[in-house]
């Protein structure tokens, strides 16, 4: 049993809380976890990705070999793009549908849209939208964080709430709880796919 | 008693030096070392004993600093990115010949693949003619283990040793076993042989020869180590010489075990009996190694008679670049093909529609407005020139300022800007942090002082350390004192703050300051957007 995850977006959009939850999740449940990330010059609203591989076994190398991610996890869809040879051929895209256009030759969305249409297992909706709605506006990571959860193997629903928890705890409780909206109104989104 | 923590690697090898009994931690910040000693600051039992976590002016400080400590007996370390070696080398080097007396671990973070660096440098290579030992670790919990073994090895043979940290192994994280509680510190007392400590050519000359000596029992404890493997293989045809995160990547490729005989190092210098023994059972030999092909260059020699040594020289494995688990599993494909763990997997096809995403100054920072004021006044000039820096504010070389011409190393700014100016150049600019003001900039500030060098430095004073997180400057609040202490002309030391609504007035004050023929500072002043944030949060 293992889950290997491309965690993409841009500098800034809080791709790293959604491993530090999965990864103290995993933790909790025993299971080995490396997370590889980037921090530095790349942090400036530039492009930024992170591995995250959860296993029963021990994991040999901190970085994921191309062609065998289970999941690419982008809070961008042209960032989501960005990994697909790392993705395996029966493996999931699970990306926010928002785009962070900080550059000058953002393609059309009609070219991203399409790109993704053609690969055979994807969640892609506008999770912004959806985070506006159930919790706030920064909460997208965390809607997109329940998307992604129904994919991954090994951590219940029950124990990435609990991460949540753990993590959003010294927060307050209105923080746990509207996190906790976000992420099952992700969930809910995706768990029928 | 163990526990289990989720830590980075810098993180993991912070906490190993902190149970083994830690009593100092020096460091600069840079990417991939920062958060080592962040860790140490951020502990609590680092806070509790009082381990010194302050950051140092630069690297050469800090190591001079841990040197100190170690002297006087207590176990030290010193952390910092790899061209941060450069700046500390003449301290790291002639400290193998001090040697230490408390345990001293000296930290170099090598950033291969430059995510965040100007180059690739290997810190090995320093170790190697320093005649010091280094331990690489392979993963997060040799990274933690190698803290107390290195603090051990140190006083063992009373030499500072170095721990070899990648990008990938600083930036990573993964579940560690630790000691639940820390080893007391050493207690205050001095080096059995004081003289040694006195490098006077004298004294030196027999130290030397003794470091020699020394040498011999480094190898040994190599051949030792219990980070040093040889494993056993069925496959005769190739063997494996894998050093660092290598390792990893060779395990990722063989889950069910690697079929060559394989020499694991991580604790140089390289076990050459271990490796002789591979040499003599296999028909080939593949160097796995991260960073420049040192150990490599080692096995061949200069004229390379063997004939059977792979690696990155010979082109399987590539020469530029970190490693990867594609780019081993290519190399040793290229060697044995006909392997089936090693084909080639299928892939989805790379995008065509994704864009480069540059990094970029964050919305709201002061180094923006230095730029734009600084870029209205120069258009005015048929060919100025703009040193730069090392710094947040390189980003500015990038569209929209495409405004500087240079970025070389710290503090080069202002002395590049100055043979410029020796030169006849005319507008001559420099434009530094306030970090890297005060980590390289100010000696350099003084050559021109001394010399009225018709030149004009911009200190882009956001009060921190930006780039790499927002760590403590050690400049805050004194920057007019230094400038002036040196000898700068009060009438030319002039401080505006960098606003968008001072767009003009920073524009005038550029222009005036270009057009006086002698050295002028103006300091431009705006905190870093990323820590005012975060201080408003807490003030909240």
């Amino acid at each position: 049993m293992k889950t290997d995850i491309v965690l993409a977006g841009v500098g800034g959009q809080g791709i790293l809380s959604i491993a530090t939850i999965l990864g103290a999740a995993a933790l909790d449940e025993g299971l080995h976890l490396k997370q590889a990330e980037v921090h530095g010059m790349s942090q400036r609203g530039g492009d930024v990705q992170s591995n995250l591989r959860i296993s029963d076994r021990k994991i040999a190398s901190d970085l994921i070999p191309f062609g065998s991610a289970d999941l690419i996890v982008s809070l961008e869809p042209m960032e989501a793009l960005r990994y697909l040879e790392y993705l395996s051929p029966e493996g999931w895209i699970v990306t926010n549908t928002t785009p962070f256009n900080n550059i000058t030759d953002y393609p059309e969305m009609e070219e991203i849209m399409a790109e993704l249409s053609r690969m055979p297992n994807v969640v892609a909706f506008d999770m912004d939208a959806m985070a506006k709605e159930v919790a706030g506006p920064r909460a997208a990571n965390m809607v997109l964080l329940g998307a992604c959860a129904p994919f991954v193997k090994g951590l219940e629903k029950e124990k990435i709430e609990d991460g949540i928890r753990k993590v959003f705890g010294r927060k307050g409780e209105a923080m746990v709880e509207s996190n906790l909206r976000a992420f099952r109104a992700g969930w809910d989104s995706a768990a029928n796919k | 008693m163990k526990t289990k923590q989720l830590l980075l690697g810098d993180e993991a090898l912070a906490l190993g030096a902190i149970n083994a009994g830690l009593s100092g931690a020096y460091a600069y910040p840079g990417t991939p070392s920062t958060e080592i000693l962040e860790f140490v600051q951020g502990n609590d039992v680092a806070r509790q004993r009082r381990i010194h976590s302050h950051w140092s002016s630069n690297e050469k400080t800090a190591v001079e600093e841990a040197l100190g400590m170690s002297y006087c007996g207590k176990r030290a370390m010193v952390s910092m990115k790899h061209v941060g070696m450069n700046v500390a080398a003449d301290a790291y080097v002639n400290s193998a010949m001090t040697g230490a007396n408390g345990g001293l671990l000296v930290i170099a973070a090598d950033d291969p693949s430059m995510h965040s660096s100007q180059n690739e440098q290997d810190s090995r290579f320093y170790a190697d003619f320093a005649l010091m030992p280094v331990l690489e670790p392979s993963d997060q919990q040799e990274a933690y283990d190698m803290a107390r073994y290195g603090m051990e090895l140190s006083e063992r043979f009373a030499i500072p040793v170095m721990v070899r940290l990648v990008t990938r192994l600083s930036h990573s994280r993964a579940v560690v076993e630790v000691d639940a509680e820390p080893s007391p510190e050493n207690e205050l007392h001095y080096p059995a042989n004081p003289r040694q400590w006195v490098l006077m050519p004298a004294i030196s000359k027999m130290r030397y020869k003794q470091l020699l000596e020394d040498y011999t029992g480094f190898e040994q404890a190599s051949e030792e180590s219990p980070f040093n493997r040889y494993i056993e293989g069925k496959d005769k045809s190739l063997g494996l010489v894998v050093t660092g995160l290598g390792w990893n990547y060779v395990n990722e490729i063989f889950p069910d075990g690697i079929p060559f005989p394989t020499v694991k190092v991580s604790q140089y210098p390289i076990p050459t009996a271990m490796i002789g023994r591979l040499f003599d059972e296999c028909d080939a030999v593949m160097v796995i190694e991260e960073g420049q092909p040192i150990v490599e260059r080692k096995l061949r020699g200069a004229l390379d008679r063997t004939g059977v040594i792979y690696g990155k020289i010979t082109g399987e494995l590539n020469l530029t670049g970190e490693l990867t688990p594609d780019g081993v599993r290519t190399g040793i494909a290229k060697v044995k093909g006909d392997m089936e763990c090693l084909k080639a997997p299928e892939l989805h096809a790379a995008s065509k529609v994704t864009k480069p995403r540059p990094p970029a100054l964050c919305q709201g920072c002061g180094h923006r407005d230095v730029y734009a004021a600084l870029n209205g006044v120069l258009e005015e000039y048929s060919h100025p020139k703009v040193f730069g820096d090392i710094g947040c504010y390189t980003l500015g070389f990038l569209s929209p300022f495409n405004a500087i011409d240079t970025c070389v190393d710290m503090g080069a700014s202002i002395t590049m800007a100055k043979g410029a100016a020796d030169a006849g150049q005319h507008p001559a600019v420099a434009i530094i942090g306030d970090s890297t003001f005060t980590h390289s900039g100010m000696t350099g500030l003084l050559d021109a002082i001394n010399e009225n060098t018709p030149m004009t430095v911009i200190i882009s004073d956001n009060l921190t350390t930006g780039m790499t997180g927002g760590q403590d400057s050690q400049g805050t609040g004194k920057l007019e004192d230094i400038c002036l202490g040196l000898g700068a002309d009060p009438a030319h030391v002039r401080t505006i703050d960098a606003l968008p609504k001072n767009i003009e007035q920073m524009k005038s004050l550029f222009r005036e300051e270009i057009e006086y023929k002698g050295l002028s500072v103006i300091i431009s002043r705006r905190e870093c957007i990323q820590t005012a944030r975060r201080h408003a949060s807490v003030k909240k």
